[in-house]
């Protein structure tokens, strides 16, 4: 920490081999993902509209389409998830008290609840606003701590709003929560079927991924990559921290504003008793199993977690069910994954953890973190039982100002 | 109305719920003292231990229609055995969890392992939920015995065995707990991984040992909890060690985590601020009281009451 640094050029090149341009190949990818994903639903409109019915109706159906909506709706809160977890480095156990804030922001500005009915539109930015400022409110004060205090606080967060939403009776309907949400409107066509709104979130996540994208390689974006890397080196480049993690805490919360106004347009209600510490740590674990630190992790994370819960899960159960009535295994008939769904979320987080902690699709920076095997570490560091190293903020491995 | 009873009798609900607290708030802070981790899984532990107690008390003919004992000498008996048996169960169980899910971890970030923790207690949790079913299932008192009745100031403070039993027991442990890390080689040993690891390895201390034997000891106090839990608040369910860990948790926290005086201290503070926040607020805003004090805590004094300020290292 002696050599001096000029604060003129405080990101040199070298340290940030990711702050480039998109290259032509993501570009391409990019295109064809989201080909087919505006793709997903036309058998089904072709069927619908008596032009052709595809076999196997009951898979690209009505309620898949709905569960593919919702799907997106934790779409966009992993990637705001990813932008306080996985680019800057904090560990938020609590995100889902913004996701339950954004909900409840459009379920009492838009119902019949409180006979307030703002558009959608507005209350899409409206609700973003509201979060993210409750995002900096909850953060201002407790962002100076480091790691698990701010992990556990997060969780305090996490554990408080939903306690708030469910007393406050006048303001949110109390534990019966808000029916009637009003749906969007666009022009005079009303977003009310699973099509229509699947289309709306395929649009808000396509906005959310330009601009995070954009935010990613901007001085913002590579400044939470420096605090992620080691807080005390991004400090003595000149760095405000403070203010780059508030803005990180920020505009992750507001992406979950984001994200909730439009769940509850969807479901048209808002339910306190959904946004409780395991709907966090499902966040979470779409952002990790996903691939942290990068967009399209975190995207085929939210994905993946979301269809299996709603849509494989019960039809894997199925088959095993099916399976143990031919092989006469009664254990295999009465199996039901559903009540077993901690279980199986449990089971894959610590094997994650243990063989592929960089998750689905690392970002490349982290798979030479946790890979590190290719870098040169020594015979004796590996013998060690747990890391000794200096405990830098979620990334102990990094090489640089440790010890 | 307050009354000088009410308040009392709080005082006395108070200090029973913050000993269980104390009890599983040590578990969390010697771990986090040794290897930095939030132990998710340890408040599970503490459940399964109030199923294992439930299963160890069947044993003897005590359940629901048979809830207590009246020969002085059979209760401690069946408690001892209970409490024996349980405590080497969940303290077993810590260590089994330490070997599998946290110790392949140790050249992975922090993050790694905490999620790991997390879903240990998902695991744990599933495992409660299959052996016991999702409901509320009930926890026989076994020891039996009038409460102990006084008039204050024209109210009247009721103590029942149970709350003897339970401050007796877990201040006796606590206090083993202290001499067997002040006193014993241990103990020693203990202390000097958790201050500096390496150092301590090249003084010759196995330190996967020391750490397992700290999974140990806090799976065992969680077991010894959970049995106290079970006896004085008489009803268990799968979920319950998620929000008793928190609570503990937040005790360890409040206390300066890694401090052993400090978490049974900041159990018994917030055993007191859970009492008299369910009495003269509603219990429905007790879970939000408790995270503002654990905030409030964090952000104005982050390391505890008890906790030294260490500087950053660079």
């Amino acid at each position: 920490m002696q050599q001096t640094m000029r604060p003129k050029a405080p990101f040199s090149g070298s340290l940030f081999p990711q702050a480039r341009p998109a290259s032509r190949r993501s570009l391409i990818t990019a295109f064809v993902l989201g080909v087919l994903l505006l793709l997903v639903p036309a058998p089904e409109l072709l069927a619908v509209n008596h032009i052709l019915e595809l076999p196997g109706r009951a898979f690209y159906g009505q309620a898949n389409i709905n569960a593919a909506a919702d799907a997106g709706a934790f779409v966009l809160l992993a990637l705001g998830l990813n932008i306080v977890v996985g680019y800057a480095g904090l560990l938020d156990l609590g995100y889902a008290a913004f996701f339950a804030i954004g909900t409840y922001s459009y379920a009492i500005l838009a119902s019949s609840f409180h006979g307030i009915h703002i558009p959608f539109w507005i209350m899409l930015i409206l609700s973003a606003l509201i979060t993210a400022g409750f995002g900096v409110a909850f953060g201002a004060p407790t962002l100076r701590l480091r790691g698990d205090y701010l992990a556990i606080v997060t969780l305090g967060f996490g554990e408080i709003v939903p306690t708030f939403l469910v007393n406050l009776d006048n303001l949110t309907g109390g534990a019966n929560g808000i029916a009637g949400v009003d749906q969007p409107l666009i022009g005079s066509f009303a977003v009310n079927n699973n099509i229509s709104f699947y289309y709306l979130v395929l649009v808000l996540a396509g906005f959310v991924v330009f601009v995070i994208n954009r935010l990613r390689d901007s001085r913002l974006g590579r400044a939470w990559m420096a605090i992620r890397e080691d807080e005390l080196a991004a400090a003595s480049m000149g760095i405000n921290t403070t203010l780059t993690k508030l803005l990180a805490f920020g505009l992750g919360a507001g992406f979950a504003g984001f994200a909730g106004t439009f769940y509850a347009a969807h479901l048209g209600f808002a339910d306190p008793n959904q946004f409780n510490f395991s709907q966090s740590v499902l966040i979470l674990c779409m952002v990790i199993l996903g691939g942290m630190g990068n967009l399209w992790g975190a995207m085929l994370g939210a994905i993946l977690i979301y269809l299996l819960q709603t849509v494989f899960l019960i039809q894997i159960n199925n088959w095993i069910n099916d399976l143990g009535r031919s092989t006469h295994f009664d254990f295999l008939t009465t199996l039901d994954l559903r009540t077993n769904l901690f279980f199986i979320y449990g089971i894959t987080l610590v094997l994650f953890m243990l063989f592929r902690p960089e998750g689905l699709l690392p970002s490349n920076r982290r798979r030479a973190e946790l890979h590190p095997e290719t870098a040169a570490i020594s015979e004796a560091e590996r013998q060690e039982p747990y890391d000794t190293r200096e405990a830098g903020q979620a990334d102990p491995n990094t090489k640089g100002g440790s010890q | 109305m307050i009354t000088v009873a009410l308040l009392l009798q709080q005082l006395v609900n108070g200090i029973s719920k913050g000993s269980i607290y104390a009890l599983i708030a040590l578990g969390y802070t010697m771990v986090y003292g040794i290897i930095e981790l939030i132990n998710f899984a340890h408040g599970d532990i503490f459940m399964l231990g109030s199923f294992i107690a439930i299963s160890v008390v069947g044993l003897f003919g005590i359940n629901n229609k048979v809830p207590e004992l009246n020969n002085p000498l059979g209760v401690i008996g069946v408690l001892l055995v209970a409490f024996l048996v349980t405590m080497l169960l969940t303290g077993t169980l810590g260590v089994v969890i330490e070997r599998v899910a946290y110790r392949p971890l140790w050249n992975a970030p922090k993050l790694a392992s905490l999620i790991s923790a997390i879903g240990v207690s998902y695991i744990l949790q599933n495992v409660g939920l299959d052996w016991r079913g999702p409901n509320q299932i009930s926890f026989p008192p076994i020891i039996p015995g009038e409460s102990l009745r006084f008039t204050v100031g024209g109210g009247l403070v009721i103590i029942r065995p149970i709350a003897i039993v339970l401050l007796i027991v877990s201040i006796t442990l606590m206090v083993l707990l202290t001499l067997f890390v002040q006193r014993t080689k241990l103990g020693k040993a203990m202390r000097a991984t958790a201050m500096d690891r390496e150092t301590a390895q090249l003084m010759g201390i196995n330190a996967n040992n020391t750490i397992a034997l700290t999974f140990f000891i806090g799976g065992a106090l969680a077991g010894a909890g959970a049995i106290l839990y079970g006896m004085s608040i008489q009803i268990v369910q799968f979920n319950v060690g998620f929000q008793t860990g928190l609570r503990a948790f937040t005790a360890a926290v409040l206390g300066g985590i890694g401090n052993i005086p400090g978490a049974v201290l900041g159990g018994f503070i917030i055993g007191l601020v859970e009492a008299y926040s369910d009495t003269f607020l509603e219990t429905r805003w007790t879970q939000a009281v408790v995270f503002f004090v654990l905030i409030g805590i964090l952000v104005f004094r982050p390391s505890g009451l008890l906790g030294q300020h260490v500087t950053e290292k660079v």
